[in-house]
C-alpha cells in the first residue's frame, strides 16, 4: 500500500499542527485502502491500524490526541467485529438447527463447526486478560484461526466475503461517526454552557483555547451577562488573542498576567479553562501556568472547570508527567536570541552556559484540584473518567506498541 | 449558525491561503544548498568524511539544513557536492529525504570546483534554476519562518529589478569579545540604511590596528541616513533573483560568496545591484564556520535555541531520545552504570555504555560508545563507536568515529582526533593537537591557500600587538613538534599534525576549547585600545550609531576631490566627443559613452551638459578659420550636427544656464576668442532651441546684481536680452 504510506509520510511531516481530526481521517483511508482477507478480517484492519498507529504515536509522543484516537478506531473495529460475530453466532446456530432436522451424517461437522463458532465468540467476547497485556500477543491473532476454522463448511464463503465488505463498510461508517463527533465537540460542549454560567458571574480562563470560547461564546448567545477574566498565559500570549475575540463578540474583558491570577481569584465565581489531554486517573496535562491557576482556585474555594472534548480523554495513566508528558520549547518565546547572546557564551571561562532557559510546554494538574469535566457527554467527575474511557476505549489496545515493554 | 459561521470563515482563510501561495506556487520556491564550505578549517576530520555529514549533536549537518528548508516552504533542493561527493549522495539516496512528497532533492556533482563562485556558475549553465532561490551551505542550522522575508523580497523585486539579494542577519550582543568567543569570527561592520534596510557597506576583518573602518563618503553624502552595525551576525541565508547566477557568470572572478560577490555588488554601481538585509530576531540562524561554532551550535541545539530542530522531536530520521530534566538527552537501550555521573545538557546516544564513577557533563556522545569507568568527559563531542577504556581524561574535545582510546590517555583542550585513530596507554595529546591517520598533506591548493593568506593575515596583523601571546604560543608549538614524531604512545596508531603557520597563533580562536583566561583579556584589552583609539580621532562610532550625514562637515575635503575628478571627467569627454567627430559615431553612441563615464566619475547632467558644451566650443576653436566671422560660422555648423547630443542632458533648466555660465567662463579664461561673439552665440543657441529664453533670463536677472568685471557679457548681449524681454511680454 504505497498510496497510504505516503499519506503518513505526509502526515508525519505536518505533524506540527496534526488534530484529532486528521488522525481519524488518515486512519479511515487506511482502512479503506486496507485490501482484506476473507478470514481474519478484523484481525487485517486491527494489524494495519496497529502498524501506521505506532508510527504516528512515535513521531510525537507528546501529542496524546494522536494515540488516543489510534486507541479509539482499534476499539471500534473491535466493537464493529463483535457485533457481526454475534451476529454470525444466531446465524449459525439456526443452520445447525435446521442440519439437526435433515441429516443426521453431518451431525458431527455441524457440532463441530458449532463447537468452533462458539470458541470464535468466546475469544471476542472475552475481556482481556492480564496474560494478553503482558505477553503483548495480539488477540487480533488467535480471532482468526478459530473462526476460520468455523468457516470450513461450503457455503459460507459468499456469506464470508459480504461479511467482510461489511466489516470494513462498518467500521467506515462508526470512524466517520467519530470525525463527524470530533468536528461537533466544540458545539456540543457549548451548547451545556448556560447550565454552568449565570448571571453577572465573573468567569476566569488562562491562555486559549477554541473550546473555551466557544463556550463563552454560547453563554453570551443566550443573554447570560457575564465577565470574562483572561490571564494571558506567557509565553505565547494566547490570552491577548482570546481577550480580542471577547472583545469583538461584545463580551466584558480583563485582562491579566499570569502572576496575577493569586490577586484576582477572590473576584471570579468559576474558573473554565481548556486541557490538552485528560489523563485516566483525572489529571489534566494543560498549558504551562494552569496549575498555578488550579491551586489559586483550590485556595479560594472556587470551581475548576475543565472543557475537553471525548478525543483527548486518554486511557493512559500520568507517570512523571511534567518531564515525560511534557514538551520544552525554544528559548526564544522567553527572551531575545540577540539580547541574551552573551550570556550564551560558550566561548569562555569553563564553556558551560550559566544561564538556562527553560520554556515548557505543559502543565500536570492533579485530578483532586478539578472539580468538573465539561465533555461532549455531559459533565462528570474526575473520579468518574476511568469509567468514560471504558467506554471508549478497549484495553487491549492501551499499548499501540507491540515492543513497548522492552521498549521502555 | 456557529458551525456557518467557522465554516464561513475556515472558507475565507483558505481563500486567503490559497491566494497567497498561488502567488507562490506558480513558481516552486528553489534553493541550492551548497554541500562543500571549500575552506580547510574542519581539516583532518574533512579528508575522510564531508563537512556536511559529520555528526551535531548526533545528527548529521545537512539534515538540519534540509529540514528547515522543507520546513520553510521550499520545494526544490539542488544539492552541490563536490569533496567526497560520493558519500554525500550515498548518504541521502539512503535518506528519507528521496521520498518526501513535496520536497525533491536533486544533486549536482562536480569534482573541479573549488569555490562557492564556480558551483554557481556550474548551476546556471545547468538552467535548473528559473525563480528566486535560497542560497544556503549545508552547514547552516536554522529555525527561521522564511514567509516574511520571502515576501519582502519579492514586494522589493517588483518595485526596483535591481534588489536582486536579501541577507538575513541576526543581531547579537556587541560585547567586545562576544563575536570571537561565540563563533570564532571576526568582527562583521555593516552599514544598513534604517528605512530601505539596503546594504551599503560590509567589511568582515576590521582593521583591528587602527580600530577604525574607512567609508567611503559617497555613502555619506548619498545617503540621508546610515546606520552603522557590530551587532549584526550573518546567518549565511540568502535569497536571491536569478541574475545573481548570471551574475557569477559574468564576473568569472567572484569565488567568495561574501568576499567577492558581495563586496563587489556593493562597490559596482554601474549596474547598481543592490543587496537588501531581512534581520530575524526570535528565531535562530548560524552556520557552522568552525570549530568554536561547532561547539556553539550544538550548546544551542541542547539548549532548544532551535527548536524544533533538536534531539527529542523527530525531524529527519533522528534516533528516538528522551529529555530529561536539566537538559539530558538520552536515547535508548544505553547501559549506564549507577554510579556513573552524567551531568545537565549532555546528550548520550543509542547503545552507548558508561562505566562506572565516571563523570560526564557538557557533552555529547554518540551512538555505541563504549566509556570504561573513572573516565572525565567534559564539554566534549564524541561521536559514534568511539571506545575509552578505563581512566581516561577529555575535556572539550572533539573525537571521531571509531576512536580507540587505550587506558589513561589524556587529551588536552582543544584536541581533534579523526577517525580511527588510536591513542596509546597513559598518552597526553597536547593542547590544540589535530591527530589523524592520514599524514598531513604537504601542499594545499592553490585557491585555498589563497583564502587562507587572505583571511590570516588580518588576524597575524592583530596577533603581532599581543607581544606575550605569542610567546605562550611558541611554547605550544615547540611542545607539539616534539609530539609530532608519529608515536601515540604504546599501541598508537595516527599522526599528529604539525599546526600549519600563521595558523598557530589562531589555534585558539577556532578550537573547541574555551578561550584560555590569559587570551580572554588580552583580547579585551585589545579592544579597550581600540576604543580609546577610537574616541582620540573622535570618529567614535556608537555601537549601532546612526550617522545622518553631515554635509557642512564633509564638505571641505569633498569639494578638492570633485574639483579634480570634474577636470579629469572634462577631458575623457572632450576626448570621447573629438573621436566621434574623427570617426563619425553615431550620436547615440557618443551619448551611451558619456553616460557611463558619467556614472564612472559620479556626475550630475549639468556636469555632462557643460563638459559636452565645452568640447564643442574647442572644436570650434581648433578649426581652422580667418576671421571672427567664419569662427561662428564653424560653431553655428558644429552646433547644428550635435545639437542632440547637448540636448539629451539639458533636462531642465538649470542645465542650461550651467551651459550659459560655463561659455562665460571659457569666454573670460581658455578660448578668449569668443568673447566678442558671444551675444551672437547666445543667440544661435537660443535659434537652436538649445537655449530657451527663460534660461537666459534668469541667468541675465542672476548676474543684475553681479560685479561689474561680470557683467562684461550680459552687457554684451543686453539687446538681445531686451529684445527676449519684450517678446515674451508680448506674448503676455
Amino acid at each position: 500500500m504505497p498510496d497510504t504510506q505516503a499519506l503518513v509520510m505526509t502526515f508525519l511531516t505536518s505533524l506540527k499542527n496534526a488534530t484529532a481530526r486528521q488522525t481519524a481521517e488518515l486512519l479511515r483511508s487506511v482502512i479503506s485502502q486496507q485490501r482484506v482477507p476473507y478470514t481474519n478480517q478484523a484481525g487485517a484492519l486491527i494489524d494495519a491500524v496497529k502498524a501506521v498507529g505506532e508510527q504516528l504515536i512515535a513521531a510525537n509522543p507528546v501529542e496524546l490526541a494522536v494515540g488516543n484516537i489510534v486507541r479509539r478506531v482499534l476499539h471500534i473495529i473491535r466493537e464493529e467485529d463483535l457485533s457481526l460475530t454475534t451476529a454470525a453466532i444466531g446465524e449459525l446456530n439456526l443452520s445447525a438447527v435446521s442440519d439437526d432436522e435433515n441429516d443426521d451424517d453431518r451431525d458431527g461437522n455441524t457440532t463441530l463447526s458449532a463447537a468452533a463458532v462458539a470458541a470464535a465468540a468466546r475469544s471476542t467476547l472475552r475481556p482481556p486478560s492480564l496474560q494478553t497485556l503482558l505477553e503483548d500477543t495480539p488477540v487480533s491473532a488467535a480471532v482468526p484461526q478459530t473462526s476460520s476454522s468455523g468457516g470450513d463448511s461450503e457455503g459460507k464463503t459468499a456469506d464470508k466475503s459480504s461479511r467482510s465488505r461489511k466489516l470494513k463498510h462498518d467500521v467506515i461508517e462508526a470512524v466517520n461517526e467519530l470525525i463527524q463527533d470530533i468536528v461537533t465537540c466544540h458545539e456540543q460542549i457549548a451548547e451545556q454552557a448556560v447550565e454552568h454560567i449565570h448571571q453577572n458571574e465573573v468567569i476566569l480562563t488562562l491562555g486559549s483555547s477554541r473550546t473555551v470560547s466557544e463556550f463563552l461564546f454560547a453563554a453570551k448567545e443566550k443573554k447570560r451577562s457575564f465577565r470574562v477574566f483572561v490571564a494571558e498565559g506567557a509565553p505565547r500570549y494566547q490570552g491577548h488573542l482570546l481577550a480580542k475575540e471577547l472583545v469583538a463578540r461584545g463580551l466584558q474583558t480583563t485582562l491579566i498576567t499570569d502572576s496575577a491570577v493569586f490577586a484576582m481569584i477572590s473576584r471570579v465565581n468559576m474558573v473554565i479553562v481548556g486541557a490538552h489531554a485528560v489523563m485516566a486517573n483525572g489529571g489534566v496535562i494543560a498549558p504551562v501556568g494552569m496549575n498555578l491557576v488550579a491551586l489559586a482556585a483550590q485556595k479560594h474555594a472556587v470551581p475548576f472547570v475543565v472543557l475537553a472534548g471525548s478525543h483527548k480523554l486518554c486511557p493512559l495513566y500520568p507517570h512523571n508527567p511534567e518531564v515525560l508528558l511534557n514538551e520544552l520549547r525554544s528559548p526564544s518565546e522567553l527572551l531575545d536570541f540577540g539580547e541574551f547572546s552573551d550570556c550564551m557564551d560558550f566561548g569562555s571561562g569553563s564553556g558551560s552556559p550559566l544561564l538556562h532557559v527553560v520554556n515548557p510546554a505543559f502543565d500536570y494538574v492533579p485530578p483532586k484540584l478539578v472539580s468538573l469535566f465539561i465533555t461532549d457527554a455531559g459533565g462528570h467527575n474526575p473520579s468518574y473518567m476511568y469509567r468514560l474511557i471504558a467506554d471508549y476505549y478497549s484495553a487491549d489496545d492501551l499499548v499501540v506498541q507491540r515492543r513497548a515493554i522492552a521498549g521502555n | 449558525m456557529g458551525a456557518q459561521k467557522k465554516r464561513a470563515a475556515a472558507a475565507a482563510a483558505a481563500a486567503r491561503v490559497s491566494e497567497d501561495p498561488d502567488d507562490l506556487a506558480r513558481q516552486p520556491l528553489q534553493a541550492i544548498l551548497l554541500a562543500d564550505s571549500f575552506t580547510t578549517k574542519f581539516r583532518p576530520i574533512t579528508l575522510e568524511r564531508p563537512k556536511v555529514l559529520l555528526p551535531l549533536v548526533n545528527v548529521p549537518m545537512i539534515n538540519y539544513t534540509l529540514a528547515w528548508l522543507e520546513a520553510a516552504g521550499v520545494a526544490e533542493v539542488f544539492v552541490f557536492c563536490c569533496a567526497h561527493s560520493k558519500q554525500v549522495i550515498d548518504y541521502l539516496e539512503n535518506s528519507e529525504w528521496f521520498s518526501q512528497p513535496n520536497f525533491t532533492v536533486k544533486t549536482i556533482e562536480s569534482h573541479n570546483i573549488i569555490s562557492a563562485g564556480d558551483a554557481l556558475r556550474l548551476i546556471y549553465e545547468q538552467n535548473v534554476i528559473h525563480g528566486d532561490f535560497v542560497l544556503i551551505s549545508g552547514d547552516t542550522v536554522s529555525n527561521m519562518s522564511l514567509t516574511q522575508a520571502l515576501q519582502e523580497h519579492k514586494e522589493r523585486k517588483k518595485k526596483d529589478n535591481n534588489a536582486v539579494m536579501t541577507m538575513i542577519i541576526k543581531k547579537s550582543k556587541p560585547s567586545p569579545i562576544t563575536r570571537q568567543s561565540r563563533l570564532g569570527t571576526d568582527e562583521l561592520f555593516m552599514a544598513i540604511d534604517p528605512n530601505t534596510k539596503q546594504l551599503l557597506y560590509y567589511e568582515d576583518k576590521a582593521d583591528h590596528s587602527k580600530g577604525t573602518i574607512c567609508l567611503d563618503k559617497m555613502l555619506l553624502a548619498e545617503n540621508p541616513s546610515i546606520s552603522l552595525h557590530n551587532d549584526k551576525q550573518d546567518c549565511y541565508i540568502d535569497i536571491c533573483s536569478p541574475e545573481v547566477l548570471s551574475l557569477f557568470t559574468d564576473n568569472f572572478d567572484y569565488q567568495h560568496l561574501r568576499r567577492h560577490f558581495v563586496k563587489g555588488l556593493l562597490l559596482d554601481d554601474i549596474m547598481g545591484y543592490k543587496i537588501f538585509t531581512h534581520e530575524i530576531h526570535s528565531s535562530y540562524a548560524a552556520r557552522i564556520d568552525n570549530y568554536r561554532s561547532y561547539d556553539i551550535v550544538s550548546k544551542d541545539i541542547i539548549q532548544r535555541w532551535t527548536y524544533p530542530y533538536v534531539p527529542d522531536v523527530k525531524f529527519c530520521g533522528n534516533r528516538a531520545t528522551k529529555l530529561e530534566r536539566r537538559g539530558m538527552y538520552r536515547a535508548l537501550e544505553i547501559e549506564q552504570s549507577r554510579s556513573a555521573q552524567v551531568g545537565s545538557f549532555t546528550v548520550i546516544g543509542y547503545g552507548t555504555k558508561i562505566g562506572s564513577n565516571s563523570k560526564i557533563s557538557d557533552s555529547v556522545i554518540g551512538e555505541g560508545c563504549t566509556i570504561g569507568s573513572n573516565v572525565l568527559i567534559e564539554g566534549s563531542y564524541i561521536w559514534d563507536n568511539v571506545i575509552i577504556e578505563d581512566g581516561c581524561e577529555l575535556r572539550h574535545v572533539i573525537v571521531c568515529d571509531g576512536v580507540i582510546m587505550k587506558a589513561g590517555a589524556v587529551l588536552k583542550p582543544g584536541v581533534v582526533l579523526s577517525f580511527k585513530v588510536v591513542i596509546g596507554e597513559r598518552f597526553v595529546v597536547p593542547a590544540y593537537s589535530k591527530v589523524s591517520l592520514l599524514q598531513q598533506p604537504t601542499v594545499h591548493d592553490s585557491d585555498e591557500e589563497l583564502e587562507y593568506a587572505d583571511n590570516s593575515s588580518g588576524t597575524v596583523e592583530f596577533s603581532s600587538i599581543q607581544g606575550t601571546a605569542d610567546q605562550s604560543n611558541g611554547e605550544m608549538t615547540s611542545e607539539s613538534s616534539e609530539a609530532h614524531k608519529p608515536k601515540l604512545g604504546t599501541g598508537g596508531v595516527g599522526y599528529i599534525w604539525s599546526i600549519c603557520e600563521g595558523g598557530q597563533e589562531e589555534e585558539w580562536r577556532h578550537s573547541v576549547a574555551p578561550i584560555p583566561e590569559d587570551k580572554l583579556t588580552e583580547l579585551s584589552e585589545a579592544m579597550d585600545d581600540d576604543q580609546e583609539l577610537v574616541t582620540q580621532d573622535r570618529t567614535a562610532l556608537s555601537t549601532s550609531g546612526e550617522l545622518i550625514s553631515d554635509s557642512n562637515a564633509s564638505e571641505g575635503d569633498d569639494n578638492e576631490d570633485s574639483k579634480d575628478d570634474s577636470v579629469y571627467f572634462e577631458k575623457e569627454v572632450e576626448a570621447t566627443f573629438l573621436r566621434a567627430v574623427e570617426e563619425n559615431v553615431k550620436v547615440d553612441h557618443v551619448i551611451l559613452e558619456v553616460n557611463s563615464l558619467r556614472l564612472s566619475y559620479n556626475m550630475t547632467s549639468a556636469d555632462c551638459a557643460g563638459a559636452v558644451f565645452y568640447s564643442m566650443m574647442k572644436l570650434a576653436i581648433k578649426t581652422p578659420h580667418s576671421s571672427a566671422s567664419e569662427l561662428q560660422q564653424n560653431t553655428a555648423n558644429i552646433i547644428t550636427t550635435w545639437q542632440k547630443l547637448l540636448k539629451s542632458y539639458l533636462l531642465e533648466i538649470d542645465e542650461e544656464i550651467e551651459i550659459i555660465l560655463k561659455f562665460e567662463e571659457m569666454c573670460l579664461e581658455s578660448a578668449k576668442e569668443f568673447s566678442p561673439l558671444f551675444a551672437r552665440i547666445l543667440h544661435i543657441l537660443y535659434d537652436k532651441d538649445i537655449l530657451q529664453e527663460d534660461a537666459i533670463l534668469r541667468w541675465a536677472d542672476e548676474k543684475e546684481g553681479a560685479d561689474e568685471s561680470d557683467k562684461v557679457f550680459v552687457r554684451q548681449s543686453e539687446k538681445f536680452i531686451q529684445w527676449l524681454r519684450e517678446a515674451s511680454e508680448e506674448e503676455d
